[in-house]
């Protein structure tokens, strides 16, 4: 009995503890369950948000780029389907033996082989390695047929850039190639869109208009398991191309401009002389931006850089040349502005003219005689233009010279290579050289020698201003979003109006005190070219509708030793490097002008020989397709 | 008393079928079912490896299960300490003789599957305390030479697991004997002095603890310290479990399980990709099936006759209850993580085969819930 009480007491003891445990289980599994609906139902976002950033990576595309047109429309930078070649290491069975049989398919360097290896070695086994950016569509062909051979190989199609008319723009455009580290760093946006493989503008416009060219990426995502590797694709997001610029330019004057360059060195502007457009900006010889695209290689390149005529520069925005007798019309202009003289004003040129002991040369030995600004302008008497600066003086041809745009930048900040030029003065000399002007140096500078330098492009619009009766553009080579038509702009301009859609602020347009002077010019300018005895005479055409006015300039790159003169060599006798630059400055049709142009060829001799027939050739063409562009231009207003 | 011994030792093979707990009986199997299919779904839909020795140790564990419990209790009860020392006999084979993996020499080659001792340790001291407390009087109970066996009974196989090493069985291995220790009627001070000491001297055995056990421990305090290292686990569990929401992410759906961010999702972190799957409903349903389980053997134990099958049945309860809380604790990052599967669920022979030879002794004790054993 006491043992079968003892039994009791036990079994009691046991009961009453297990109600206590039992008691406290019920606490802990309420905890439990509190702790799962804290995780699964009160921050049940947060850990869903925590799982897909875990399992879902985005893999960024490149950017599709903008196309940059013509003013007609036609792609000048466009974007084309290549075929590209990729290994997906994970795939592969022997390594080595595809590599060998690669090499023998595509003729791989060994370098090239090295480079994979060495890529192969750092990426994961399951990213693709791009063995070929750009496949001929032989070699294309040909690896798909032994495709059955390369395990792990992959045919890829994708987009690149591509520039239809090769080097026809490449100054203007520039061109595309990968971004090295110090330019992803600097725009945020190229660092934001960065992809490899990825292009982006290196030089020109490309450079200058990326963040508007660069499109956004597509973007794919695709569900990765723990090590990183791609599951399934989940959706595709597409990107948006860059946006399309439309140029002013027009690719069949364009390309005139290059042949007719062809072989040498020098610069062809064509501008509308009320709209500013830039029709043409060619600088000679050009190169082909097409190779830069996937690197280029080092026989191309030193090819490109050694070459004598200088391919690198442009030559339209960074050539800076003297402007020689094309100044001339400035000269005279300013003196008329500054009633310094007059139509009836002469000066008698023996071909020479001393100063303070010094001897200052015409080009005509002989002398012209006495001459009047038209005589002295059409033949390009130097002794007039001397007599004419001594009068005027630097400083005051010089806010002429400026005011037409000597000096300056014409594209602002479109270009990083265009340069500003220099049209001297005497505090500038003084600031710069530390030395007083002598006036020996207004002289010279009065037949565009000596300190002035001038690009191209400058002469161009100069012409243009002086064309357009006088008046103030701003040039552009990119068509606004709110286009003004050819006749708004040379009406509004002639009222005295805001023409200038682009900017908001009223800028004073006339650039004449009396618009008398500038049409004495033009007179002079139409002589030049127009009238008997006119340097460009043998370079007129009488047809009316293309009938031209012009002005040939010459400028030393040396100065000419008294030997020298007296040999009075041919062209082919002097050493290239010496030659005189040939140079003209052109606008047309003379009744109703409408464009102006600037030609340059360096070391071509006398503007006269080499400039001024390219001109003859170009007006024909750059008159001819007037109506066509007018017609483009209502067309889009329409539109609009 | 005659009577009652005549009575129960005539039991019919049929009335011992009659007499088996039936809600126990399919709550095993409907555990054992869910088993099955989270094994699938570990191996992301496809019946491979994992599936496929889940399920034959399932087949084979089960009528073994049954063929324990047909066993009479006083068998079990006149086994206990046998069993006991033959347990502590594997435990000092293993730790001379065992296979080595990862670290930590826990098993023995048995040819056709691999056993860890271990895992049987904690059905086998549930049941040498539970006869030692059987047996002794009450009025005994605390005197000195009882709790110095009873303490050595616990201490003894204790040495042996956690020099293997192996943290998380020697603690589920004690907390079970304590159970018993605290049921058989041990003083309650004695647990609250021991209790109190041991927080003392926590500092010191943590200067013991190998230095990726204290790492554990750092971890479970800060696991964002080394997302990607020590707390990578704790993370990505926590992550799994709640982004399974109310209703979970669906059968084979669940992403951070098959795209393998889940560490052991096999063994310890099975709850992680069962909740992530089925969210808080099915692992709400998942606890209520276990509570069932755990009802049903408390049940058992109150109405044996006996004293031994009472406190093995209440202790194996505990047990039971012990690993769920432990497991789940650390996979819900309440604890810092130490080895405990969950019982049935996880992958893994020995705790199955365990758990199972205690279902089996419970369901002997139910078929001979009147035995009185002397």
């Amino acid at each position: 009995m006491i043992k079968s009480n003892s039994g009791i007491r036990k079994t009691d003891v046991i009961n009453r503890r297990m109600f206590l445990i039992g008691a406290a289980k019920v606490v802990v599994f309420v905890g439990i369950v509190a702790r799962l609906f804290s995780l699964q139902i009160n921050e049940n976002k947060k850990y869903l948000t925590l799982s897909d950033k875990n399992r879902i990576r985005e893999w960024k595309l490149p950017p599709t780029r903008g196309n940059i047109v013509d003013y007609f429309g036609n792609v000048i930078a466009g974007n084309l389907k290549v075929y590209q070649l990729h290994i997906i290491p994970e795939q592969v069975e022997n390594f080595n033996y595809l590599l060998v049989r690669l090499k023998n398919l595509l003729n791989l360097s060994d370098k090239r082989i090295a480079r994979i290896n060495k890529l192969k070695a750092e990426l994961k086994p399951w990213d693709s390695i791009i063995v070929s950016e750009n496949l001929s569509w032989s070699q294309f062909v040909k690896i798909n047929n032994y495709l059955y051979d390369l395990v792990g190989v992959k045919p890829v199609m994708t987009i690149s850039r591509n520039y239809p008319f090769n080097d026809v723009y490449t100054h203007v455009l520039g061109y595309v190639s990968q971004p090295n580290e110090q330019e992803i760093l600097e725009n945020e946006i190229i660092q934001e869109r960065f992809v490899p493989g990825m292009k982006i503008g290196k030089l020109g416009l490309e450079r200058r208009l990326e963040n508007h060219l660069i499109g956004t990426n597509a973007i794919q995502r695709y569900e990765v398991n723990a090590y990183g590797k791609r599951i399934n694709q989940l959706e595709h997001q597409k990107g948006v191309q860059g946006s399309k610029i439309r140029l002013t330019v027009d690719t069949e004057i364009q390309k005139a401009c290059g042949e007719l360059l062809n072989q040498k060195a020098g610069s062809i502007s064509v501008m509308d002389i009320y709209t500013g457009d830039i029709i043409a900006m060619y600088s000679s010889p050009s190169y082909n931006p097409n190779l830069f695209l996937f690197g280029i290689s080092q026989d191309e390149w030193q090819l490109i850089r050694n070459n004598p005529l200088k391919p690198l520069i442009n030559k339209t925005l960074s050539g800076l040349y003297s402007p020689g007798s094309t100044i001339k019309p400035i000269v005279a202009l300013s003196a008329l502005e500054n009633k310094v003289i007059d139509t009836k004003f002469k000066v008698k040129c023996t071909g020479k003219m001393e100063l303070y002991g010094q001897t200052f040369h015409c080009w005509k030995e002989k002398g012209h005689g006495w001459v009047s600004l038209k005589n002295a302008m059409k033949q390009s008497c130097d002794t007039y233009f001397y007599e004419v600066a001594r009068l005027l003086g630097v400083d005051r041809l010089n806010i002429t010279a400026e005011k037409f745009g000597l000096g300056k930048k014409v594209l602002g900040d479109y270009f990083d290579n265009e340069k500003k030029g220099l049209f001297p003065n005497t505090k500038w000399k003084k600031n710069n050289l530390g030395k007083g002007w002598v006036l020996g140096e207004t002289l010279i500078t009065g037949i565009g020698q000596g300190y002035t330098q001038t690009t191209p492009l400058q002469l161009c619009m100069m012409t243009a201003q002086i064309a357009n009766g006088g008046y103030a553009i701003k040039p552009k080579i990119i068509v606004d979003s709110n286009p003004i038509s050819y006749e708004d702009a040379k009406q509004s301009m002639e009222s005295g109006l805001l023409f200038d859609a682009g900017s908001e602020e009223l800028l004073d347009k006339k650039l004449f005190k009396n618009q008398k002077n500038i049409k004495i010019v033009q007179e002079a300018m139409f002589a030049s070219t127009n009238e008997r005895f006119g340097t460009s005479y043998k370079s007129r055409i009488d047809d009316p509708k293309y009938q031209f006015a012009g002005k040939t300039g010459t400028a030393q790159v040396k100065r000419i030793s008294k030997r020298e003169r007296e040999l009075d060599l041919e062209l082919e006798q002097i050493p290239y490097k010496d030659r005189d630059h040939a140079l003209y400055v052109a606008y047309g049709p003379y009744v109703n002008p409408r464009y102006a142009l600037s030609i340059i060829v360096e070391h071509g001799g006398s503007g006269s020989k080499a400039a001024a027939p390219i001109a003859k050739k170009l007006f024909k063409l750059i008159i001819d397709r007037h109506d066509l562009r007018n017609k483009q231009s209502n067309f889009e207003r329409i539109t609009v | 008393m005659f009577q009652h011994d005549r009575l129960n030792s005539e039991i019919t093979l049929f009335q011992k079928i009659k007499n088996l707990d039936y809600i126990l009986l399919i709550s095993i199997i409907l555990l054992s079912v869910l088993s099955v299919l989270v094994m699938y779904s570990t191996d992301g839909g496809e019946i491979l490896f994992h599936t496929k020795n889940h399920f034959v140790k399932l087949a084979v564990f089960f009528p073994l299960m049954i063929f324990v419990a047909f066993f009479n209790i006083k068998f079990w009860h006149n086994f206990s300490y046998i069993i006991y020392f033959i347990v502590i006999l594997l435990l000092i084979y293993v730790s001379f003789f065992g296979i080595k993996s990862s670290g930590s020499q826990r098993w023995m080659d048995l040819y056709l599957f691999v056993l860890q001792p271990s895992e049987l340790m904690k059905i086998a001291i549930i049941m040498c305390l539970a006869k030692y407390f059987h047996r002794i009087k009450i009025e005994n109970v605390n005197s000195f030479t009882s709790i110095t066996i009873v303490l050595s009974i616990i201490i003894i196989p204790i040495i042996f697991v956690i020099s293997q090493p192996d943290l998380g069985t020697s603690i589920l291995i004690a907390l079970s004997g304590l159970i018993i220790l605290w049921l058989g009627g041990m003083k309650i001070k004695y647990f609250i002095y021991s209790f109190i000491t041991f927080l003392i001297s926590l500092p010191f055995i943590i200067s013991f603890l190998k230095p990726y056990q204290k790492l554990r421990i750092l971890t479970f305090l800060d696991p964002d310290r080394d997302p990607l290292g020590a707390g990578y686990q704790i993370i990505q569990s926590k992550i799994a479990i709640g982004s399974g929401g109310l209703n979970g992410k669906g059968f084979l759906k669940g992403t951070q399980s098959y795209l393998d961010f889940l560490p052991e999702k096999h063994t310890d972190f099975i709850f992680t990709l069962f909740s992530e799957e089925f969210g808080f409903i099915g692992s709400v349903g998942l606890l209520i099936l276990y509570s069932i389980i755990i009802f049903r053997i408390l049940r058992i134990g109150a109405i044996s006759r006996s004293n031994f099958a009472r406190l093995f049945c209440f202790g194996y309860a505990f047990a039971i209850f012990i690993y769920i809380v432990v497991n789940l604790s650390m996979v819900l990052g309440l604890l810092p993580i130490v080895g405990s599967p969950l019982p049935i669920m996880s992958y893994g022979g020995s705790s199955m085969l365990a758990t199972m030879i205690g279902f089996g002794i419970v369901l002997s004790a139910k078929i001979n819930h009147k035995q009185m054993i002397a």
